[in-house]
């Protein structure tokens, strides 16, 4: 298997780095490693040139300074992102960059921020925060946990379909029972946790699609999955 | 009411608190029920006022020396000792201290408040010096932000009437300094080489180190195991140290310099360093029990920043490791801070138990990182025993959250004998 290579880019690294979202890009360099395929962690930030050959896009939730910080450079690389998301690159953004995907952010003073409008959702700042642990039910992940910290609301359009359903939490927003949303093999979600470490199907799922996009077929031996399923049992029954 | 019987009330029920085994604030809750300028009246006769000292990491240990050292100068301190680092806490441990007629048998109080709760506090009582360490990703479950919790740091700082001590290398705090027009500052800080040595959130993936050149009252200037170098008013000062751990010897710095802002010309340097020689931490950061004659290390880790450091500073060859993580509300809900701790240095020798609550997460975390598990035992009865029967002739080391270490504390002495060493 060797000289099998998958290349995953980080967006905003140094921005957009808080909760523990590199537990994210770890879950997916490990077990590609432990799959058999060797993995390159690019990485981009303000200002960076955008790296070619991506397989996996990885972003994940900043403070609203970091997202000021990123907004413009974002907007730049827009059409990239957009071919690649077109393109069926899988990608996973969580919490200030799933707001990001998203068309819009209306903050609290009537401020729009732009989005690239990967998801059709769009966003509006509220002065609550929705904290805590979280379960969702997905048809194609089955129940995902983690743990939400957001005051953004997100609304989706009638025609996206979420990532799952809330079962404990608040998830996009306080009058629906969603949580994140699809594009393609794109998925964005406000979930924290990290959420690839207790939800490794979502984690296979993605690296399931960059090595089918990338080399036609994903051959793998199963790996194991030890203290997964402990984690995510205590996780259930934790409180809110 | 009379303060005599707010007094006298308050000691009653804090005399039954007591006889019912626990609840240090319920005295408190209820003084500030009755006269909800209990402590305002008992502080503002304090001739040389109220320190308050706040930030995220270090309260704790930073509190201690700056009392030991003010005491040490000879001055007679109150301080919230107990560990309620709020509003209430104070009230209480006030209650113990004053007398009948209210009144406090002390010349200065130093205070340990929490971001919000000093907030609040500074409001009602300015305080005359305030130190402000360090603002890092902790309890965001609670607060939200760093960049809400710096907000509330800095009205500390502006509520502050004489000097306010400050961080020189946590940018967030230094920046605080714009913002003060009639309050004295000084900084302690770092020499350039030592602070590579401390990672911050921002250099956690790719942020630049930031360094900067103001002049600090207090550098921390060379560390060696027990051991360290201050320059103080441009003078290289040696020291040895209890302490260990080269967050608790930057506190240090920290302690220093607001323990000579305090007392100001007459201060004696070199019996300053000598009762900082004599400093040991407080409890649960990086003390040292002695258990079936072995030594048994705490480490308290309450978040990314500190967990990193606290793996830096300890070397794990030689010692056998666990890990005991909650997810009480005191310790944080939120698993994803484990995350942002690296913990290949544990590769080598591995980790022998592994606890608490979330001791599975621990072991995903341990397990990505390609650390080896002898065992995990959420109970923490169980896996201290094991820890302890399984690694007879080593020292030990336990990283435990703030729960977790008050359950361990509970634990071992029913185990074993145990010794306090420092």
């Amino acid at each position: 298997m060797t000289g099998r290579e998958i290349n995953i880019l980080q967006l905003y690294p140094r921005d957009m780095n808080i909760y523990g979202d590199f537990g994210n890009v770890l879950v997916l360099k490990r077990r590609l490693e432990w799959y058999g395929y060797s993995v390159n962690l690019l990485t981009y930030d303000v200002g960076d040139s955008f790296p070619d050959n991506i397989d996996i896009v990885v972003g994940g939730g900043g403070q609203d300074s970091g997202q000021n910080k990123i907004q413009d450079d974002l907007l730049k690389i827009a059409p990239k992102l957009k071919k690649l998301a077109d393109d069926n690159t899988p990608m996973l953004v969580i919490c200030g960059l799933y707001q990001m995907f998203g068309k819009f952010f209306k903050t609290v003073d009537g401020n729009i921020i732009k989005g690239i409008g990967i998801l059709n959702v769009e966003t509006y700042g509220r002065t609550e925060r929705l904290i805590g642990n979280i379960i969702t039910i997905s048809k194609e992940f089955g129940e995902i946990v983690g743990y939400e910290n957001h005051s953004g609301q997100t609304y989706l359009d009638t025609d996206v379909e979420p990532l799952g359903l809330i079962r404990v939490g608040a998830g996009n927003n306080l009058e629906s029972d969603s949580e994140g949303a699809r594009y393609k093999n794109v998925i964005g979600s406000y979930l924290h946790g990290s959420l690839l470490p207790k939800n490794p199907k979502i984690a296979d799922f993605l690296i399931e699609q960059a090595v089918t996009r990338k080399y036609g077929v994903f051959y793998s031996e199963p790996i194991s999955d030890c203290y997964t399923r402990e984690a995510r049992e205590t996780a259930m029954k934790r409180p809110r | 009411m009379p303060k005599t019987y707010v007094t006298i009330l308050g000691k009653s029920v804090k005399a039954v608190a007591k006889l019912r085994g626990g609840g240090s604030a319920l005295p408190g809750l209820v003084v500030e029920r009755i006269d909800p300028n209990f402590i305002k009246n008992t502080l503002d006769q304090l001739p040389k006022g109220v320190v308050v000292i706040s930030g995220t990491n270090g309260k704790t240990t930073t509190t201690k020396m700056v009392v030991e050292l003010l005491e040490g100068q000879g001055l007679k301190v109150f301080t919230n000792r107990t560990g309620s680092n709020f509003t209430r806490g104070v009230a209480a441990a006030l209650l113990g201290e004053t007398s009948l007629s209210g009144k406090l048998k002390a010349d200065i109080a130093v205070l340990e408040l929490d971001e919000a709760h000093a907030v609040n506090f500074v409001k009602t009582i300015r305080p005359r010096y305030s130190l402000i360490l360090n603002v890092m990703r902790d309890q965001l479950d609670r607060f939200g932000e760093i960049d809400t919790t710096q907000k509330m740091l800095l009205q500390i700082a502006m509520n502050t009437t004489n000097t306010v001590v400050l961080n020189r290398e946590d940018k967030r705090i230094a920046k605080i300094q714009n913002h003060l027009k009639s309050q004295k500052v000084k900084f302690f800080g770092l020499d350039k080489l030592l602070v590579d040595q401390f990672p911050t959130d921002d250099t956690l993936r790719g942020g630049e180190v930031a360094k900067n050149n103001t002049g600090a009252d207090v550098v921390l200037n060379r560390l060696a195991v027990n051991k360290a170098e201050f320059i103080i008013d441009g003078k290289a000062k040696r020291t040895n140290l209890k302490l260990n751990g080269i967050y608790n010897v930057f506190n240090a710095a920290a302690a220093l310099t607001l323990v000579r802002s305090i007392v100001g010309e007459s201060i004696d340097n070199d019996k300053l360093l000598n009762d900082l020689s004599n400093v040991s931490p407080a409890f649960g950061r990086g003390e040292t029990l002695l258990v079936k004659g072995q030594p048994l290390e705490l480490v308290l880790v309450k978040n990314p920043s500190g967990f990193r450091l606290g793996l830096k500073s300890f070397d794990p060859r030689n010692y056998a490791t666990m890990i005991a993580i909650n997810d009480n509300y005191a310790d944080g809900r939120d698993m994803s801070w484990l995350w942002d701790v690296d913990f290949e240095s544990l590769q080598e020798k591995g980790v022998s138990q592994v606890s608490g609550i979330r001791a599975y997460d621990m072991g995903l975390r341990l397990k990505y990182d390609d650390v080896k598990i002898d065992n995990i035992d959420p109970s923490i009865t169980k896996a201290l025993k094991k820890f302890i029967e399984n690694n007879k002739d080593k020292p030990k080391r336990i990283y435990c959250t703030y729960t977790a270490m008050l359950d361990i504390r509970n634990k071992l002495s029913k185990i074993a004998k145990v010794e306090k060493i420092s």
